[in-house]
């Protein structure tokens, strides 16, 4: 289906003009703050609503772009306005744009000063988000791609925790370090072939030489982002600062930046690079999933524990995109969607006892579960999902990346599978030192217990999760045909290359 | 010499802001000093702006010599003296009437006046002779205003300063000059240019070159002839510094554009190793040294260092492309220079202009639109997108890959991340901590139409990219290396 309307454009810019209506709140601060909360919910649970429009008429028997829009923007210079989804970048605008109302939701109560201008944040980050995925233009994917740094900076930096300058900064100067090299790399690619659109770009052939560097440049960009050990450490400093909401979506839609890089760009374009450097990419990322599982092991902060969980669960997918097979690729995939879906959960678990006691010390809590059974329930099932437990989309996606790994090399998935053991043990112990035990504190007795809105946003997230654990389909089947063409391009290439 | 209605039109810019002076110089002379003296006088030089600007579309298509070639005229000339006008534009509407640090006179006003017409002259001038003085009618009023404040030590120091080092860089240029002059034997652009068509470079010719291009690196404040622009923005009064923020430089980086692509063009190979070296350390010395500044005028000096070095980045690949780059970088330049002086000169604690960089802080919830365009333009200059900053860096570079000069991309965005640090500490103030003494309120109504003028284009920049670039390519193809 061919919808007669720009639904890529409307999704993509509607929270701007939902920016536009919080500028114009007028009245006291109470009911400004109000307003603006209840506007951005609004615009932000519409653009989910249009979203899904994507959903219903995206035909998953076409492996090509769907809902494509072009317009000139700057003269013939081969950069134009080119929005697009296939089955790859479709389900990470829907992961967005469900996200974000939960992200607004989950700060309903947590945010009291400043409040329109963190819906303003809000907002815009969204629209870049939605607007780095259907971005068919290397140009306008790194406007938006880097201008996700601009909403996320302030969102760390004024609304975060004690250290939250150290960390915006950091986040911010690791990001954009990686992302210049970055830079220099679209402009030796655009300069090479007069054309910034992306499936222009997947088609032409680059000198193998000359992806070897290309590689690296996106590489350095993409590692930063997704993140991968060593260049990581920005990560559990900015999750740690950052607000609740901030970190739901920085685990659950900003890691994943990364890791689409790799599908759209290094893949497609730098084939034979990708394939040479993949036993880097997996040392790197075994290291990963193994050091930093350890590392997470030794923490006491609640929040930073999930942040090095969610660096070990990038891991996988690092491997499973460089596996360079059907299963791996699929598998990274899944990763992504339930890990985006799984980590926001988890930290909206963190934020939702953090409003109680103020504190993210796992030693502070021990016993939650007299007071606040449900939450105990739910926060037991995104702990299980993040371990992997069958029936829960986290098993599905690293299931199928050790399948891939072992096609592609053994030793990794040995690793991996590791990684799945200790990664059962830190989130088991967490578990357990937070939720069980006696009830010593009286404070932690005295935690009221889950209120509606909080079940509101958990509830979404269960049932996705549970959904795609026992029905994999659902997503998988989106995807299979872009992946299959992108693994045809790969292939073709690296026969040819080593036919060469 | 004959004065034909074409040469008449083709200056008309020019004669009309030399009509303004004169009335400035009459006003200045024989006006009553009353209340609303100063409001006439800049009333009457912001007229002059406005109507120097109109005349800009009145000129004759094409390119165009007039004054047996001292004068050229083009689609590139044209647009930066747009540039240039509406600079002065902003930097006289920002001069408030109650400023009040000794330059409420009509001879600021007059002198501002006379160093913006030295500047269109500049960006015309098609000869050795008439580069020299233009410059030196940009040069002379520029070293009085920086002075202007007399009861100020720093002032006078600036002045000082400025004249001495200025005095020296027109020096350095008139011995360039003249060694040019003796080696192609011409001082007229096009014949120097077409000297240089046969036969090898002449050493003579090159080290004329050399002197030429330091004179003019004094003039854009590139590193290593930068060590005035600090001191000199730091003592100026804050008018004056808005003003050399925001206009000399589109003046002279033009110049330097038609001295290297119209006269010098057959020596390409000499001086893009001087331009890149340039290009290099400033881009060094203006991201490094900028991070230290308390004094938000003397940051801004550095961060100017830096502009100039992207900018020079774009020259020193010597293409229809790196003018192209020159002309966007300068169209933002402007506009990021105005918004910013127009957030700082409202920045006032208890009626007395303060400018230190601390003074800052909480600003977001004192003063929130200030802040936010403040934030603004710092994201804008540290080149984050979607912001016009960005779109002037990618050009830029895009220029420099094109020439094959990838390692100077690459020096030049990891300096960006540098700069991004000293932009994001201003940042930080503003949003990130409370206020320790709020400045004062309502000082920036005056400052407001440059304000939303300069965000307007920084925020929608991503617009008029398309014609943006497209009008910039054109009138840098007729410059002469490409016609």
């Amino acid at each position: 289906m061919i919808s007669s309307w720009p639904i890529l454009s409307v999704v993509t810019y509607l929270p701007l003009l939902g920016v536009l209506f919080l500028f114009l709140i007028r009245g006291d601060e109470a009911s400004v703050a109000r307003n603006a909360k209840r506007v951005a919910l609004w615009v932000s649970g519409f653009t989910f609503f249009l979203s899904l429009n994507l959903y219903w008429g995206f035909d998953a028997s076409l492996s090509g772009y769907q809902f494509e829009e072009q317009a000139d923007w700057i003269g013939k210079t081969g950069i134009s306005y080119h929005l697009g989804v296939d089955g790859i970048s479709m389900p990470f605008i829907l992961l967005s744009t469900f996200l974000t109302p939960l992200a607004i939701l989950a700060s309903w109560h947590a945010i009291t000063h400043r409040v329109r201008d963190y819906m303003i944040a809000f907002l815009v980050l969204e629209t870049m988000m939605i607007g780095m995925f259907a971005s068919l233009d290397m140009l306008m994917f790194y406007l938006f791609f880097e201008g996700v740094l601009i909403p996320m900076f302030l969102i760390i930096g004024v609304w975060g925790g004690a250290e939250r300058v150290y960390a915006a900064f950091k986040f911010f100067l690791y990001t954009l370090l990686g992302s210049v090299v970055m830079l220099v790399c679209m402009l030796v690619m655009y300069q090479m072939t007069g054309t910034t659109d992306i499936p222009q770009l997947a088609a032409y052939e680059f000198a193998p030489a000359l992806q070897f560097w290309l590689f690296l440049g996106f590489f350095a960009s993409f590692a930063v982002k997704v993140p991968m050990w060593p260049v990581h450490t920005w990560l559990p400093d900015a999750h740690v600062q950052a607000p609740t909401a901030g970190s739901m979506i920085l685990a659950g839609v900003l890691l994943k930046m990364g890791g689409y890089g790799f599908l759209r760009f290094s893949l497609p374009m730098f084939p034979d690079a990708s394939a040479y450097f993949a036993p880097m990419i997996f040392v790197l990322s075994a290291i990963a999933v193994i050091y930093t599982s350890l590392v997470a092991l030794a923490q006491s902060d609640m929040k930073k524990l999930i942040a090095y969980s969610s660096v070990a669960h990038m891991g996988f997918v690092t491997i499973g995109i460089f596996t360079l097979t059907e299963q791996g690729i699929d598998g990274a995939m899944f990763q992504m969607i339930s890990h985006g879906l799984v980590s926001a959960a988890l930290f909206f678990c963190v934020g939702v006892v953090y409003d109680r006691l103020h504190t993210r010390e796992i030693d502070a809590y021990g016993g939650v579960v007299d007071a606040m059974p449900r939450y105990a329930a739910f926060f037991m099932f995104m702990m299980l999902a993040s371990v992997g437990l069958p029936g829960t989309s986290g098993f599905v996606g690293e299931m199928l990346v050790l399948v891939g790994a072992w096609k592609a090399a053994p030793w990794v998935a040995v690793f991996a599978a590791t990684g799945l053991v200790l990664g059962a043990c830190y989130m088991l112990w967490l578990y357990r030192r937070v939720v069980f035990g006696k009830a010593e504190k009286s404070e932690v007795l005295e935690m009221p217990p889950l209120d509606s809105r909080e079940i509101a946003i958990f509830v979404p997230l269960t049932i996705l999760v549970l959904w795609f654990g026992v029905y994999p389909s659902t997503l998988l089947d989106i995807m299979d045909a872009s992946v299959s063409t992108l693994l045809s391009q790969l292939n073709g290439s690296v026969l040819s290359a080593s036919l060469r | 010499m004959d004065f034909s209605s074409l040469t008449f039109l083709a200056a008309l810019p020019e004669f009309i802001l030399i009509f303004f002076a004169l009335i400035l110089v009459l006003v200045a002379a024989f006006a009553r000093q009353s209340d609303g003296h100063m409001k006439t006088v800049r009333t009457i030089s912001l007229v002059g702006y406005a109507a120097g600007f109109a005349a800009l579309f009145l000129l004759p298509q094409g390119a165009t010599e007039i004054f047996n070639g001292m004068f050229r005229i083009d689609g590139l000339t044209a647009y930066m003296k747009g540039l240039v006008l509406l600079g002065g534009f902003f930097a006289c509407w920002l001069v408030s009437d109650g400023w009040g640090e000794g330059i409420d006179r009509a001879e600021f006003h007059l002198l501002v006046l006379m160093a913006i017409l030295g500047m269109l002259l500049m960006i015309s001038a098609n000869d050795l002779i008439s580069l020299y003085m233009a410059l030196e009618l940009q040069s002379l009023p520029l070293y009085v205003v920086a002075a202007m404040r007399t009861g100020s030590l720093k002032s006078s120091e600036a002045g000082l300063k400025y004249f001495l080092l200025g005095a020296l860089s027109s020096g350095m240029l008139l011995y360039g000059a003249s060694m040019v002059y003796g080696f192609s034997g011409s001082t007229g652009f096009t014949e120097i240019a077409a000297s240089l068509t046969t036969g090898d470079i002449s050493v003579g010719m090159t080290v004329g070159m050399v002197f030429l291009l330091s004179g003019l690196a004094f003039k854009i404040s590139a590193a290593p002839f930068h060590m005035w622009t600090p001191d000199v923005y730091e003592g100026a009064p804050t008018p004056v510094t808005a003003l050399f923020a925001i206009v000399p430089k589109v003046a002279s980086i033009t110049l330097m554009l038609s001295v290297t692509y119209n006269a010098l063009g057959g020596m390409a190979m000499q001086w893009q190793q001087i331009l890149i070296a340039l290009s290099v350390i400033s881009m060094i010395v203006g991201a490094t040294g900028a991070i230290m500044q308390q004094n938000i005028k003397r940051m801004l000096a550095y961060s100017s260092i830096a502009h100039m070095g992207y900018a020079l980045a774009g020259l020193a690949s010597g293409s229809i492309e790196g003018a192209t780059s020159v002309v966007i970088y300068m169209t933002t330049y402007v506009f990021m220079g105005a918004g910013s002086f127009a957030i700082i000169m409202s920045m006032r604690r208890d009626g007395a202009p303060v400018e230190r960089i601390s003074d800052l802080s909480g600003l977001s919830s004192t003063h929130p639109i200030q802040a936010a365009g403040m934030m603004v333009i710092m994201f804008s200059m540290a080149g984050i997108p979607p912001l016009a900053g960005f779109f002037a860096k990618w050009y830029v570079f895009l220029a420099a890959v094109d020439a094959g000069l990838v390692p100077l991309a690459i020096i030049g965005v990891l300096t960006s991340v540098i700069g991004a640090f000293y932009y994001l500490r201003i940042i930080r103030l503003m949003y990130f901590q409370e206020a320790d003494a709020p400045l004062d309120k309502g000082g920036e109504r005056n400052n407001r139409l440059v304000l939303f003028a300069s965000l307007a284009v920084i925020l929608l920049f991503f617009l008029f990219i398309g014609p943006v670039h497209d009008h910039a390519s054109s009138i840098s193809g007729a410059l002469a290396s490409f016609s």
